[in-house]
């Protein structure tokens, strides 16, 4: 099923359409990520940015249309086989679980085991690598053996955005990353994103609410807006003015109809 | 390290602020200091209380609530509940009667009511996992039907529980036979929500259950798991206390020991917000109770005031629960 065209290609949409019941929440939705590449996805709520985001996760099968994975058409049974394809995401509502140590949690359900008894966890093991894959992408915790209920919101966003990165995957995507996150800490987050794309094995898919954030951090932005793609350009190519002024034009066409 | 100096709430000298710290970051420290000085107090205003044969009578009131606790205690920490587990203490040992009289040798038989304990335990998951029944309303329907179900088929009367002196002995008729059993389970369940994955998946199950599905853990899996546990668990110590004093009581168990249970749990620091708790906690909380019980039975104070000790009690150890762990949090490093 590889495809000559798709050289250098880490992930593809083709005509995604996902419909619940009578609601179409996507209308054949495309999109094309090359390998070290960071897209940021638009638009407002309702616009089927988190459906898009449930089908590439492997959490929900579109109802029509083609996915691919490094060139290769795929068909994601479960959010287990998107990873194995090395698609991690990191959750809005992060995926972390407070009472465990920021540790554990790099690790949940990917548990590092001792030899023997190999039903024991190998706590030393995982405290080690853990700290590793802080250290590899520059972030900054107090201590892997502190609960994650003890850090920052920026913080825990790290660890979680860590915990993606510690499993080897190829594609991030991140839901709405600086969501809820005052100044410092997103500046934080930002550095963290810029610094996986610097290391260029890395692409990102952000959906994100801010603008002028996402033109700063991404390569492209893609709009969305009632389930399907309005406009798409290369971050340096547009502009807030611009964005805005399709999403007032839009607004203004609904209200008068 | 700068969040107890910023608030300015705890900063004793620094060596003694250290080993403050530590002791107050072991989760089970205040319980303990609790139990040592209700054991000291006891000792003091009646001789006998730290005597051999009290010791014997002390480890029986603790056995039965420290190991129904550890299977409640992991139903608490994934968010969870059982109130049926009294009455599945009830049955267990009359499963192991009928399945004895019907010509099981008495082991097979004491298996045949563990299976049917685990039986109960996997319709209580299944209803509350699967037909998203809130635990405290399941195991409510199940408290009343298995209480309904034991006085049915026992006809409302005892009868002399089974087996060989040897057996019964091991089984919890001996001395001390029932304490080694909870030391036993405790240690062993103590390993398994602190060591292993299911212990980890199910305080990431209470702790955050979209996050946990979200990691891929089979949260309905881990539910239903701890609820077959505490079954079992409940069934077995059903069983040992049937064997202890060789008689089988329809009315034995009940909502008394479910409750004595789940206060050892809570008293001993597991929260039943979920997310979080501790086995170990959970035998000194039963070790506090049983204490308590045995105590005042010595000193003679009646089961009336005895009740409103108790109650009290319960709550004292929450309150300060909550707040001790506040203080925990902003002490901490």
């Amino acid at each position: 099923m590889s495809d000559p065209s798709s050289q250098g290609e880490a992930l593809r949409a083709e005509a995604i359409t996902k419909r619940f019941g009578t609601v179409t929440a996507l209308d054949g939705v495309s999109m094309r990520l090359a390998p070290g590449e960071i897209l940021g996805i638009l638009g407002d709520n309702g616009a089927g940015k988190s459906t898009l985001m449930k089908i590439l996760t492997g959490y929900q099968p579109p109802t029509t249309g083609r996915l691919f994975v490094a060139g290769e058409e795929v068909a994601l049974r479960s959010v287990d086989h998107a990873r194995a394809l090395g698609i991690e995401c990191v959750y809005q509502d992060l995926a972390l679980v407070n009472g465990l140590s920021v540790y554990h949690n790099m690790f949940l359900n990917r548990e590092k085991r001792r030899a023997f008894p190999p039903f024991m966890l190998d706590n030393p093991a995982m405290r080690r690598r853990a700290q590793e894959i802080l250290d590899d992408i520059g972030v900054n915790i107090p201590s892997v053996d502190l609960e994650v209920e003890r850090l920052s919101g920026g913080q825990r966003q790290a660890v979680a955005v860590a915990r993606a990165v510690g499993s080897n995957a190829r594609i991030l995507l991140l839901d709405e990353p600086l969501a809820a996150m005052g100044a410092r800490e997103s500046a934080l987050i930002i550095d963290l994103i810029l610094r996986l794309k610097a290391k260029g094995d890395l692409s990102i898919v952000m959906i994100m609410h801010n603008y002028a954030q996402t033109l700063d951090i991404a390569d492209r932005i893609m709009l969305m807006q009632h389930g399907t793609v309005t406009y798409e350009r290369a971050s340096g190519e547009t502009s807030v003015t611009e964005l805005l002024e399709i999403i007032r034009r839009e607004y203004r066409a609904r209200r008068a109809a | 390290m700068s969040a107890a100096n910023e608030n300015g709430a705890v900063r004793p000298s620094p060596f003694a602020g250290r080993l403050l710290g530590a002791f107050l970051r072991w989760r089970e420290a205040s319980i303990i200091v609790v139990a040592m000085l209700l054991t000291l107090y006891f000792q003091a205003a009646n001789d006998n209380f730290l005597t051999e044969a009290n010791l014997q009578t002390l480890s029986q009131f603790i056995a039965a609530s420290a190991i129904i606790a550890c299977g409640e205690i992991m139903l608490l920490i994934c968010g969870e509940i059982d109130l049926s587990a009294g009455h599945v203490f009830a049955l267990a040992p009359f499963i192991m009667h009928f399945a004895n009289q019907a010509g099981l040798p008495i082991f097979l038989a004491l298996l045949a009511a563990l299976l049917g304990s685990a039986l109960v335990g996997l319709v209580n998951g299944l209803i509350t996992v699967k037909l998203s029944v809130p635990s405290f309303v399941t195991t409510l329907g199940t408290l009343y039907l298995l209480n309904g179900f034991t006085l049915t088929i026992s006809h409302g009367s005892p009868v002399e529980t089974g087996g060989s002196e040897a057996f019964a002995n091991v089984m919890g008729a001996s001395g001390y036979a029932e304490i080694i059993w909870a030391f036993v389970i405790v240690a062993i369940m103590h390993f398994v929500l602190r060591q292993t994955r299911w212990g980890l998946h199910t305080i990431a199950a209470g702790g955050n259950l979209i996050g946990a599905a979200e990691a891929g853990i089979n949260v309905a899996r881990i539910k239903i798991g701890n609820f077959i546990l505490t079954s079992v668990l409940a069934g077995f110590t059903g069983i040992i206390e049937a064997f202890r004093i060789s008689s089988t009581d329809p009315l034995a168990g009940g909502t008394a020991i479910m409750f004595l249970a789940v206060a050892a749990g809570v008293i001993g620091g597991t929260p039943l917000a979920g997310g979080s708790g501790t086995v170990l906690g959970g035998l000194i909380g039963a070790i506090v109770l049983g204490v308590l019980r045995d105590g005042f039975t010595l000193q003679g104070i009646n089961a009336f005031t005895f009740d409103m000790i108790i109650g009290a009690f319960i709550l004292i150890a929450m309150i300060s629960n909550i707040h001790v762990g506040r203080l925990q949090r902003r002490g901490g490093r």
